[in-house]
């Protein structure tokens, strides 16, 4: 599904990703964790495209295509979702309307005609459903004045709507009250199938006891230092990320 | 300019008219050097010789027009081809309410304590206004007697048909809504060919006791014409007036506005949405006087300048010495696509009065990349994606729209002026 090889990134001249190696298959959950400015983030929005990240060396396939010319939408119709940290406030334009125009914008550059009305409704509705969504909700203009949780329960709706191939959570925990986490993971849970992959991106360990990770990799300094399964979290959860931090000086 | 052989001695605004070339043969066109004209020279649209009063009598078809007509309501409608009314594409009434025209009001005697009560008491002295009291023979003129609320909203269009090589166009609209009565207004500018077109039109509007006037200004025009639009609203007590002005086309546009609160607890509004590109230039210049207390103002002006466009807002708030416990708002916007496009802001705020709440804020900026991204990593192409942050960026103004066929038309013009389409009407 993913494949990144030697991935170097920076961003206003500044390198925060110093030669990243990861593969994602298919089927597969993988956790990313590591300390604050590890360049988890970085990592998250040049996958996805965000302009403002240089790739100096390295290469992301994605089944097995280079995606490096690709911009952010083009990445989108190829099946990449980015659940963002701090999803953006577009005012005058519904939840509804927004997920209604990216649909339709990923269906044509697909080849596909629009979905029709029905089909879209039904969807929307079951998709509100699954992750306790109020239909007022979905009238309301896009993140405007929308709690945390709220936030961040749209970003997996939206992801539910468009059924992505590799979806990437950048701290979708933050923000979230243990209700909110169970209904968010419960949704990501739904949507797991054996053709498509997630992403995790977080700082704890919380969100992985809802969401299991096949993996888990621990990134410091923009390198990708340790792997393992997911007892590697729940070690970081009791031991903080200190000990990683000297295993990899030692080095 | 001897155009005096050409007005009208007998018509009971002779008077007006001559003190009114004679004030614009003194003064002649504002040039740079009038601080209100600062950022806006008329130097290149004044270049063409333009005809003044057009002799041909010029034949057009409903279908020719249509396009430019809100049609999904039902309308009165008051038809001008190059300056002159056309009754059989015009929709007018005398039955309760007067929606007729300027020159038949100025002709017959029953109008004349209508006209003698209001005709150029709004209106301000300056050059171009002037210009317009001198020359314009037609327009629109509406009455609207007390406790009426009028069902259908009125659009007065304009349209050139280019048959002449220049022309220049001076409506003149005079619109009194008195007691409790409430009148919605749709105005359009539009030329049907590519020949350069000058318009310099003047509104009155004087809203009675309680009454509610909403007036929707859509320029849209081809980037021969332009326009001066002077457009002068008096207020009498507990009136709710509002001028929402959409600029999306034309070659330069001017417009000043202005109103004037001359009793309590009035609300003024004042709204703009423009989007321009190529080399369009879109002038703003308000004024809000508050003349008594208890009174409120509402200006917000948001502005999307493309390619090497060019814009200005001037935005004056006046509140007199008495005017206490006015509380004035105003907001001005602008995104610039471009390095090579330029917006002029400028607040002007004139306050005597110790008691008030005046806000006001303008601010210049690009489009949110974050944005950006966030539409795009949905798999919202990037034309698309922009045009939906002008939509989202807009959408102050839009939502204070109350004619549902106005906000659609407007969301059509702007999507096609941007060249997408959204698949939904906001």
């Amino acid at each position: 599904m993913l494949k990144i090889i030697d991935l170097h990134a920076s961003v206003e001249g500044k390198e925060i990703l110093r030669g990243i190696n990861l593969e994602v298959k298919a089927g597969e959950v993988h956790a990313i964790m590591g300390p604050n400015g590890s360049g988890k983030s970085t990592l998250a929005n040049v996958i996805a495209g965000k302009e403002e990240y240089e790739v100096e060396k390295g290469q992301i396939l994605l089944e097995g295509e280079d995606i490096d010319e690709l911009s952010a939408d083009e990445r989108a119709h190829k099946g990449v979702f980015l659940s963002f940290q701090y999803p953006i406030e577009i005012p005058g334009v519904s939840v509804t309307n927004f997920i209604k125009t990216a649909i339709n914008a990923n269906r044509k550059a697909n080849g596909l005609d629009d979905m029709p009305a029905k089909d879209m409704l039904k969807m929307i509705r079951e998709k509100s459903e699954m992750l306790a969504i109020d239909r007022k909700f979905l009238s309301r203009s896009l993140n405007e004045g929308f709690s945390g949780g709220e936030k961040k329960r749209n970003e997996i709706f939206q992801m539910a709507m468009l059924e992505p191939k590799l979806a990437i959570l950048d701290e979708t925990d933050s923000g979230l009250d243990i209700d909110a986490l169970r209904i968010v993971a419960d949704g990501v849970n739904a949507l797991k199938t054996k053709d498509n992959a997630v992403i995790v991106i977080t700082h704890y360990q919380r969100l992985l006891d809802h969401i299991i990770p096949d993996f888990v990799h621990v990134l410091h300094e923009g390198r990708i230092v340790k792997s393992g399964s997911k007892e590697l979290a729940h070690k970081l959860e009791e031991k903080g990320y200190d000990w990683i931090k000297e295993e990899v000086e030692l080095d | 300019m001897a155009f005096e052989n050409l007005v009208d001695v007998e018509s009971p605004i002779h008077d007006v008219r001559s003190e009114a070339i004679k004030t614009f043969e003194d003064e002649g066109f504002p040039s740079k050097r009038n601080e209100d004209w600062k950022y806006t020279s008329l130097n290149s649209i004044l270049k063409h010789d333009y005809s003044v009063f057009p002799k041909q009598e010029n034949h057009t078809e409903y279908r020719d027009i249509k396009k430019y007509l809100i049609n999904d309501i039902d309308s009165y409608k008051i038809i001008f081809i190059d300056g002159k009314y056309s009754s059989h594409l015009s929709q007018t009434t005398h039955e309760g309410i007067d929606v007729c025209l300027m020159s038949s009001a100025l002709a017959k005697p029953k109008y004349r304590p209508i006209i003698e009560n209001y005709f150029n008491k709004a209106a301000t002295k300056d050059s171009i206004s002037s210009l317009n009291t001198a020359f314009s023979q037609e327009g629109a003129y509406i009455h609207i007697p007390k406790n009426k609320l009028v069902e259908k909203p009125i659009q007065i269009v304009h349209f050139s048909t280019g048959n002449e090589s220049a022309l220049m166009l001076q409506p003149r609209n005079l619109i009194v809504v008195d007691e409790n009565s409430h009148v919605q207004i749709i105005e359009r500018h539009q030329s049907l060919t590519e020949n350069p077109v000058l318009t310099n039109c003047v509104t009155e509007i004087f809203a009675g006791k309680r009454s509610i006037v909403d007036y929707y200004k859509i320029q849209n025009d081809k980037q021969s014409a332009s326009l001066i639009d002077n457009t002068f609203i008096k207020q009498k007590d507990e009136s709710h007036a509002s001028v929402h002005t959409f600029s999306f086309g034309g070659n330069l546009t001017r417009n000043n506005l202005s109103f004037y609160q001359e009793g309590e607890r009035i609300d003024s509004t004042l709204k703009g949405v423009t989007i321009i590109g190529d080399k369009q230039h879109v002038d703003h210049n308000t004024l809000v006087h508050h003349i008594e207390p208890n009174c409120e103002s509402h200006q917000d002006y948001k502005g999307i300048f493309g390619d090497r466009s060019t814009g200005v807002f001037n935005g004056k708030v006046l509140v007199n010495k008495e005017a206490q416990k006015t509380n004035a708002f105003q907001s001005n916007n602008n995104i610039l696509l471009t390095d090579k496009a330029s917006i002029n802001t400028k607040p002007q705020l004139e306050i005597f009065a110790d008691d008030v709440k005046c806000s006001h804020g303008c601010t210049i900026g690009q489009l949110d990349e974050d944005a950006m991204f966030y539409m795009q990593s949905r798999g919202i192409p990037e034309k698309e994606a922009r045009a939906l942050l002008m939509f989202a960026f807009s959408n102050n103004v839009m939502n204070s729209v109350k004619i549902p066929e106005i906000k659609q038309r407007i969301t059509k013009i702007i999507a096609n002026k941007l060249g997408v389409n959204l698949g939904f009407d906001l």
